[in-house]
């Protein structure tokens, strides 16, 4: 057992000095513990044992000649083989190679859709909108308004379903839907440590919600207890980061996102790992983020997330960080890889995400659906030879 | 929605007593002119709350030696011999029960109580229950997918079908169905499962009412599709034949978009089946059952004969079963295009009998041989038993009970018929199911063609809320039954006074459902509490008092929520005759959306939200969001 270990010791040691690190390892299943087959950044195949490693893919992209419905896509969801996207101008259904819209005919709250969640026990998808809340149940949609409910208000950045709760982030408070009792539940600077109200997401589990407040930083609501807590930036609105890792990285949150009992939260100023005791900060200056400005985080697992910036879409492996955009300068296709040690190598590929301007992250099974500003992209894990 | 605690067994006495009349075990014949009141309808004989069984759903064994007998109200399974109906034991269950199902190996009988909020588990071997699952609000329907794994839960007033554990009754989830979710049909391989509703999905202010057939993927517990209904406001029993591929729902049309000032016309309703499923094709299609002087008021029961040669529709109203021939039907579908639910010609190309059974026939079934088709008589307990090579009723087979005719037995019989209206077209129940409400607006003659679009009440708990009527023009309820109905629904003869006394007297005696936001101890919850304080405040948020008739609680003051005076709180429409209102009590105001007085309003929140601009329905523009929810939440318990 202890030879295996130093093995492992070792092996990890060489993957530290063998960068750029790809592999055909599915990035969303448990990190790979067997040897693994990695490539140079020249092709050459190298026979490393990785504890982590970065994947590669091939990106389709589609746009309105593909027929979806608008080339802005705030959010995207993936529904077993069905892909959801929520755009400027309706909410479009990918089944069976084809795009379904839905639009505010069939009952839509606005035609804006920016957040997307799918409730796993029913099947019912819901749609926060610029106008409402909307569920699409059996090809019924049914909206929420604040006006016809007790929604908070109408423009609804964020949206996460657990058990029979549906918890949404609107432009004026936290709340709420409780399906059991049909009870809306607001959360505001009233009865929550809130202080702004301006609420931009949501990430909801059955012990714990997390909200990601522009201005406030991260509210926790532990369901157990029901007593809500706040994590500031201990720098508080200053701009400048005066001890690293000392609590998140800014106060103006974007996203949330809460997996194996991590936080991985995101800001226009960087973003934050928590795990209940320690944070670990990052941002482009030490780390591979492409921007500081970041739209959505999403968590694999404790140790990986993907990042939407503003200058394209980042995986971070807990180790080595991998970066899939068009380039910034002459459009084409660009992914580098940063390893251990901030060497950056330049990986040769022909595909990327529709646009740098990252808005949303789903995963299916292997693949990775990116909603972008021009475009939805669905990024297919390449298997190496 | 879903219930905050279970209502007790047995809270309330009186809603479906009545009694048996020996004069409605009568044999009757298949003339829809039959229907002389005067024969019919006698007057109760007795004061005395006295308890009916009225059945309204059956069953045979897996071995077809029993049949079950669903009891709503004896809140009972009576268990007959499958052959001479000798009874074998009767078997006490939850409070009103609406439906039942078999477990897929006949082992257990599950059983819908609706205003208990339980499904009673029975062991067909020993007959005996052994075990009582809570579930959601108003429990209509109960069925079990066919691997046993989930049992599927209609609720009626949580609009929802709840998954149950089969083996535990533990609930898994639920899932999203229309309004008033009640009835569930298993496709004949059981892997679908078709819910139908008793009221129509909300629909924007004088649209056409819309329902749907929400259909459930059993192996996977969710809903895959939903059938629309265009048109139909209450959707009833669903029916396949045995190849899957021909299915039928009963339901009602209604023509509320018009004045309803044309009964003689067939102005009110049609009723109608539709018909879907891969002999239809893609669209469903609604036929009708009507046909002039011959109406098959409220369609609920349908049965297809197992070599899909016939369809047999029970009718409440009318207390008929029709019979439609099913290649004529297919052929009149091949050479007509649709829309006909209307058209009063169309049936004679298809329904080739209508047999008169007994009052309020619900329930049908056919026999093991299918030889004969047995129909549950809800208001008279009785199974009338017809033979489908005649289609001839060929006995009637009286459950036991009472035999004395109550007054308020006599009185909801006279609720459920159509008989009295012009050529029996309509009844109290059209508009008001199953003694409640219909969702729906009603342009109604007396007040002028578009003038006073109105929004249906409920009827629970009545008594003691006069004056009747948005306008308050109605001092009683004798009154409001009598000539108004008479005279702008009916337009027939009048009840005799006693006929009338018992119908009021039946009326006011519908007690209120058990409220499912009230929470089991009766105290308010903190947000409940948080809006019983607005609805009673008398200073708004910045301090400054209310007036006394601008507060909540002065119009909508003691137990039911109503000071029974009329008030203008300035919903007044253009075509609005008045803006006084009566002020509408707050009995189970959950359940009754759309609200004011025309429906304008399609939630409680706006009310407050959109039709209160200058705070002339109480003083709400100071609130907060959260305080309005609170005040919501607050009126739910009423």
């Amino acid at each position: 057992m202890k030879s295996e270990c130093n093995f492992a010791i070792a092996a990890a040691a060489v993957l530290l000095f063998t960068a750029p690190i790809l592999n055909a390892a599915p990035p969303f299943t448990p990190a790979p513990k067997s040897h693994a087959a990695s490539a140079s950044t020249n092709g050459a195949i190298a026979r490393v044992a990785p504890p982590q490693v970065v994947p590669r893919y091939r990106f389709e992209n589609f746009t309105t000649p593909n027929g979806l419905p608008d080339d802005h896509v705030y959010s995207v969801l993936v529904d077993g083989d069905r892909i959801w996207a929520g755009t400027d101008n309706g909410l479009g259904l990918y089944e069976n190679g084809k795009w379904k819209t839905f639009s505010t005919k069939d009952g839509l709250a606005h035609r804006a859709v920016l957040s997307l969640a799918l409730d796993k026990r029913t099947g019912d998808v819901w749609a926060g909108t610029m106008g409402g809340l909307s569920r699409i149940s059996g090809g019924r949609i049914d909206s929420y308004t604040q006006l016809n409910s007790g929604l908070s208000n109408d423009v609804v950045y964020g949206v996460s379903v657990e058990n029979e709760n549906v918890w949404v982030a609107t432009a004026a408070g936290a709340c709420r839907l409780d399906l059991h009792t049909g009870e809306w539940s607001l959360y505001n600077e009233r009865n929550t440590p809130m202080v702004e109200i301006w609420v931009y997401g949501v990430s909801a589990t059955p012990t714990k919600v997390y909200y990601a407040v522009w201005g406030s930083g991260i509210l926790e609501y532990n369901q157990q207890t029901k007593v809500w807590d706040k994590y500031d930036d201990p720098d508080g609105e200053n701009e400048i980061v005066l001890f690293k890792d000392q609590g998140l990285i800014h106060e103006i949150t974007t996203s949330v996102s809460y997996v194996d009992n991590v936080l991985w939260a995101a800001t226009y100023f960087g973003d934050s790992r928590y795990d209940g005791r320690y944070w670990h900060n990052f941002l482009t200056k030490d780390s591979g983020l492409p921007s500081n400005f970041t739209n959505v985080v999403k968590g694999v697992d404790a140790n990986r997330a993907w990042f939407g910036t503003d200058k394209g879409l980042a995986y971070y492996d807990g180790v080595n960080w991998a970066v899939y955009r068009p380039s910034l300068t002459t459009g084409k296709p660009e992914m580098t890889v940063r390893d251990a040690q901030g060497r950056i190598t330049q990986v040769p590929v022909t595909t990327a995400p529709a646009h740098q301007y990252i808005l949303n992250i789903d995963f299916q099974g292997n693949d990775i659906w990116v909603a972008t500003a021009k475009g939805l992209s669905h990024g297919i894990l390449q298997q190496e030879k | 929605m879903r219930p905050l605690h279970t209502p007790r067994t047995g809270v309330i006495v009186c809603l479906l007593v009545a009694g048996v009349g020996t004069l409605c075990m009568a044999f009757w014949i298949a003339d829809p002119a039959r229907a002389d009141i005067n024969e019919t309808a006698g007057t109760g004989r007795t004061g005395e709350a006295l308890i009916y069984a009225s059945p309204v759903e059956m069953l045979y064994s897996h071995d077809g030696k029993r049949l079950y007998v669903l009891c709503q109200g004896s809140d009972q399974v009576r268990v007959l011999d499958a052959v001479d109906f000798e009874a074998i034991k009767t078997i006490p269950v939850g409070h009103v029960p609406r439906g039942f199902s078999f477990s897929p190996d006949g082992t257990r009988l599950f059983v819908a109580n609706t205003w208990d909020d339980t499904i009673s588990v029975i062991d067909t071997g020993a007959l005996e229950v052994i075990a009582t699952w809570p579930v959601s609000a108003e429990p209509s329907n109960v069925l079990e997918d066919r691997e046993g794994k989930h049992l599927f839960v209609a609720n009626r007033i949580s609009n929802d079908v709840a998954v149950l554990n089969a083996q535990t009754g533990e609930e898994e989830k639920t899932l999203a169905a229309g309004r008033g979710a009640s009835y569930i049909t298993p496709s004949p391989d059981g892997t679908k499962l078709y819910v139908t509703h008793v009221y129509p999905n909300p629909a924007p202010q004088r649209a056409a009412p819309e329902s749907e057939i929400t259909v459930i993927d059993t192996s996977r517990a969710i809903v895959v599709e939903r059938i629309p209904l265009h048109s139909i406001a209450h959707c009833f029993h669903v029916a396949f034949s045995r190849d899957g591929r021909l299915g039928a729902a009963a339901g009602l049309h209604p023509k509320n978009l018009v004045p309803l000032a044309h009964l003689e016309h067939g102005g009110a309703f049609a009723d109608t089946l539709t018909l879907f499923g891969s002999d239809i094709g893609e669209k469903p299609v609604e036929v009708p059952l009507d046909e002039l002087e011959r109406y098959a008021a409220r369609p609920f029961g349908v049965a297809i004969a197992p070599d899909k040669s016939r369809i047999y529709v029970t009718s409440g109203g009318s207390e008929i079963v029709t019979v439609i021939d099913v290649s004529r039907l297919m052929r009149f579908l091949r050479t007509h295009k649709p829309p006909f639910a209307q058209d009063l010609s169309a049936s004679s190309n298809y329904v080739i009998a209508r047999v008169a059974v007994g009052q309020d026939p619900r329930g049908v079934i056919f026999s093991n041989d299918g030889h004969s088709l047995l129909v549950a008589n809800r208001l008279d307990d009785t199974i009338s038993v017809i033979d489908t090579r005649s289609n001839r009723v060929t006995s009637t087979v009286p459950l036991e009970g009472p035999k004395r005719l109550s007054v308020l037995r006599h009185g909801e019989q006279t609720f459920y018929t159509a008989r009295y209206s012009f050529q029996g077209q309509i009844g109290c129940a059209n508009c008001h199911i199953d003694s409640t409400f219909d969702g729906l607006t009603w342009d109604l003659e007396p007040d002028g063609f578009g003038r006073d679009i109105v929004d249906n009440k409920l009827l629970e708990d009545t008594k003691g809320t006069e004056p009747f009527k948005w306008n308050g023009g109605n001092p009683d309820m004798p009154t409001e039954c009598g000539p108004r109905t008479e005279k702008y629904f009916w337009r027939s003869e009048n009840y005799d006074d006693l006929t009338l006394t018992d119908l009021v007297v039946y009326i006011r005696s519908l007690p209120p459902r058990p409220n499912r936001w009230r929470q089991a101890s009766g105290e308010l919850t903190p947000a409940q509490e948080r809006g019983k304080a607005i609805f009673s405040r008398e200073t708004d948020n910045f301090g400054k008092p209310i007036a006394e008739a601008n507060r909540c609680s002065y119009c909508h003051s003691g137990p039911k929520g109503t000071s029974k005076k009329s008030f203008d709180v300035g919903t007044k429409r253009l075509t609005d005759n008045s803006g006084l209102l009566d002020t509408p009590q707050l009995t189970n105001i959950a359940l009754t959306a759309p609200y004011l007085h025309d429906a304008a309003a399609a939630t409680l929140e706006e009310i407050w939200t959109k039709f209160n601009p200058d705070d002339r329905h109480g003083r709400t523009n100071d609130l907060k969001k959260d305080e309005l929810n609170d005040l919501i939440q607050y009126l739910r318990t009423r």
